[in-house]
């Protein structure tokens, strides 16, 4: 308890500068993610738009990254509760790689199996018909 | 001390007689929920994820979150309400992070200050929401109704919505709470409770909590609005 303390008188000053520091990231990442957002409106490509998408789930995992580091202070604890932390928050990754997979995989089956499914989903509804 | 903490501490650190973590038990407490509903909210994201890659088409974020209050009727304004609703949310953050910085300092005055900004904040995004919610109601959206079309102009399922309205209903329930928490926080150090004590851990457990919130919507935000 002396200990942080003590430590919070010391480095008074760059504590607030480093908040402001991550404050300006934070903007800067999302103004990115922003313009990439609007960017990808007039975008038909659909390997561009999944490019563009995967970049902003990067910028995500990064601001992520900068308020559980900073903000929450996580980045200034012991490394032993760090990881008490962390390593089970890495389950996510089999559970985002396995259910996405799933999903893809799902979708392909049905529209090899179902035919009538497949062209249900194909259907255009028109403008007029849209109030049900 | 802190020459022998630093030198032996791995060993000394689970040797008894003190917190092996260096952090007080609420903390840690805080941390361990916290990381619990971070699983909550992977299950929903994630299980929107899998319906979404299951499903042959999907409607277009910028088609549906593109009105602005007080804007003209029919208003074309992509991402820009949500833009606002995101600022606010990083903006409550900051304050909260220098409430606690306030806090370490024992500056009750700062402390107090910055916890009233976050509150607003945290009205300010509530406020959003519900004007959002509102207005996509209007349009005929709601649970089990989905007024939209996919991207490519099929029919839409009401998966969409529903995933819609129960994520960002259930992140708008973390705001609302921490919300109460931080006023709960701003009446105790306004009653010197903290002062009393002497320390203002309290505060710092609420901040984690407040963080966390903004953390989910950066994924919200994401998930639902950008991609």
């Amino acid at each position: 308890m002396s200990h942080t303390a003590e430590a919070s008188h010391h480095d008074d000053g760059s504590a607030v500068k480093e908040i402001w520091k991550v404050t300006l990231i934070l903007s800067v990442l999302t103004i990115i993610e922003l313009i990439l957002g609007f960017w990808m409106m007039g975008i038909n490509s659909e390997a561009l738009r999944l490019a563009i998408k995967g970049s902003i789930v990067i910028l995500m995992i990064a601001k992520a990254f900068y308020i559980v580091g900073y903000f929450m202070h996580l980045k200034h604890e012991l490394k032993n509760l760090i990881m008490t932390i962390v390593v089970p928050l890495a389950l996510f990754i089999w559970f985002i790689t396995a259910f996405l997979y799933e999903g893809n995989s799902y979708k392909n089956l049905r529209n090899r199996y179902d035919p009538y499914k497949k062209a249900q989903t194909e259907i255009k509804v028109h403008k007029s018909e849209e109030v049900k | 001390m802190s020459t022998v903490t630093a030198t032996a501490a791995p060993t000394k650190l689970w040797g008894g007689g003190k917190s092996p973590f260096n952090v007080e038990y609420g903390k840690l407490m805080m941390w361990y929920f916290l990381m619990s509903d971070a699983f909550t909210f992977g299950a929903f994201l994630i299980s929107y994820g899998t319906i979404r890659f299951s499903s042959n088409g999907w409607p277009n974020p910028n088609e549906i979150f593109k009105s602005f209050p007080f804007a003209p009727e029919g208003v074309h304004a992509p991402l820009v309400f949500v833009s606002v609703m995101t600022f606010i949310l990083i903006i409550s953050s900051v304050t909260m992070v220098l409430a606690v910085h306030a806090g370490k300092q024992m500056d009750k005055n700062a402390v107090v200050k910055n916890l009233i900004l976050t509150i607003i904040g945290g009205i300010a995004f509530l406020s959003c929401q519900a004007w959002e919610w509102n207005h996509l109601h209007s349009e005929g959206a709601w649970w089990g109704a989905n007024p939209f079309l996919n991207a490519d102009g099929t029919q839409s399922s009401t998966n969409f919505t529903n995933y819609f309205f129960t994520i960002t209903g259930f992140h708008g329930f973390h705001v609302f709470s921490g919300v109460v928490i931080n006023i709960i926080m701003l009446i105790m150090t306004l009653l010197d409770k903290f002062e009393k004590r002497g320390h203002y851990l309290m505060i710092e457990k609420a901040g984690l909590y407040w963080h966390f919130v903004d953390l989910v919507w950066v994924f919200v935000f994401t998930c639902f609005y950008l991609i």
